[in-house]
């Protein structure tokens, strides 16, 4: 595997996007654009793994969410918990030994910063997935799993976060 | 029990959780890429609907390992609820079962109760309200918060990024109030 030359750009614009890379990081790699399309399908099995995981364990459950924001279960805070400690002993573990990728890259951490919208926007966020009984990656779960109409809250969601990009100059962040 | 029957049954939280946390270092190692569910939205966007908003102008081709991840959700939903399907109805605290039974709740056959998770539960008052502006919520607060449960909960906390707790904080205390004062409001429709 040909190990693309890295290309260092620096943005001006401050971006609050956390898990957009392209705009929110003073560096960027760009060498993943050398790979051909098809290098994405490992991250289809990645997701794959990760949707039977959401239905399998339940968490894409409207009733688990609603237990979960009654303190009537234990289940999602043992998930996303025991999540958060196996990420972050990995997290040490790749930092510790020096971990590449499997193209030979060294493994980038971005350190964030903090604005407002964690704050309004993680409240609006928190109302919605109580309501929908979602976040994101269990809208596309619960299609999958057969709950056709999650295709009217996920093209909603779409709207929001269009709507989001629209107004985003005239809001606090 | 066999191995089939073993893994259709319910995963417990102390499977489930690590698994997930997995996903962490497998999405670094085989390409550097950040778990997160939500920007995904923010592709589509910039792909189907950029309108001249400087937020979608940007390459999202670059980011297109992001929808093959979400693709896979979608089809590991599918793979979850046929071959790896429980048919047992879910198990919920009683006291939510409780709490339902004044609103009309009573379907525990699915994951979802199917009374307002379903076409002519969108029609509803109630149904409406839940899908159209719970997904709505979903959509906007993420991106202002720049990130989701996945984003923020798991691959900023694992990074230890003080901002995504506070995010994740917020997420948690706009649920609470949501789900304890506002949807009970709304169920009664």
């Amino acid at each position: 595997m040909e190990i693309a030359e890295k290309k260092q750009t620096i943005i001006k614009e401050t971006n609050s996007d956390f898990e957009v890379r392209s705009l929110d990081s003073l560096c960027i790699n760009e060498s993943e654009l050398k790979h051909p399309w098809y290098h994405n399908i490992k991250y289809f099995f990645v997701g794959l793994l990760f949707g039977i995981i959401l239905v399998k364990a339940e968490i894409i459950s409207w009733f688990r969410i609603q237990e979960m924001f009654r303190f009537q279960s234990f289940h999602m805070y043992g998930v996303i918990g025991s999540a958060v400690v196996v990420g972050i002993i990995s997290v040490w573990a790749i930092k510790k030994f020096n971990v590449k990728t499997i193209y030979g890259e060294p493994i980038e951490f971005h350190p964030k910063q903090f604005n407002m919208g964690q704050i309004f926007g993680g409240l609006l966020f928190g109302f919605g997935w109580a309501l929908t009984g979602a976040c994101p990656g269990p809208l596309f779960a619960q299609i999958g799993a057969g709950s056709t109409v999650v295709i009217i809250a996920l093209i909603s969601a779409i709207a929001g976060t269009w709507f989001y990009g629209l107004v985003r100059n005239i809001l606090p962040h | 029990m066999n191995l089939i029957e073993h893994i259709k049954q319910p995963w417990p939280w102390y499977v489930a959780g690590p698994l997930i946390g997995l996903s962490v270092p497998l999405l670094l190692v085989l390409g550097n890429k950040r778990l997160g569910v939500s920007s995904s939205l923010r592709h589509i966007c910039a792909a189907c609907f950029p309108a001249n908003i400087s937020f979608f102008k940007y390459d999202w081709k670059r980011e297109a390992w992001n929808l093959f991840f979400v693709a896979g959700i979608f089809v590991g939903g599918i793979i979850a609820a046929t071959i790896l399907n429980n048919p047992e109805p879910i198990n919920i605290n009683p006291k939510l079962i409780h709490e339902l039974r004044q609103y009309h709740v009573n379907d525990y056959s699915a994951l979802m109760p199917t009374g307002i998770f379903s076409w002519q539960g969108l029609l509803t008052v109630r149904g409406f309200v839940l899908i159209v502006s719970g997904g709505f919520l979903v959509g906007f607060g993420t991106r202002y918060a720049g990130g989701c449960t996945s984003g923020h909960a798991i691959m900023g906390l694992s990074t230890l990024q003080w901002p995504s707790l506070i995010a994740t904080v917020c997420f948690m205390t706009g649920g609470f109030i949501m789900a304890n004062l506002i949807l009970p409001m709304i169920l009664k429709f």
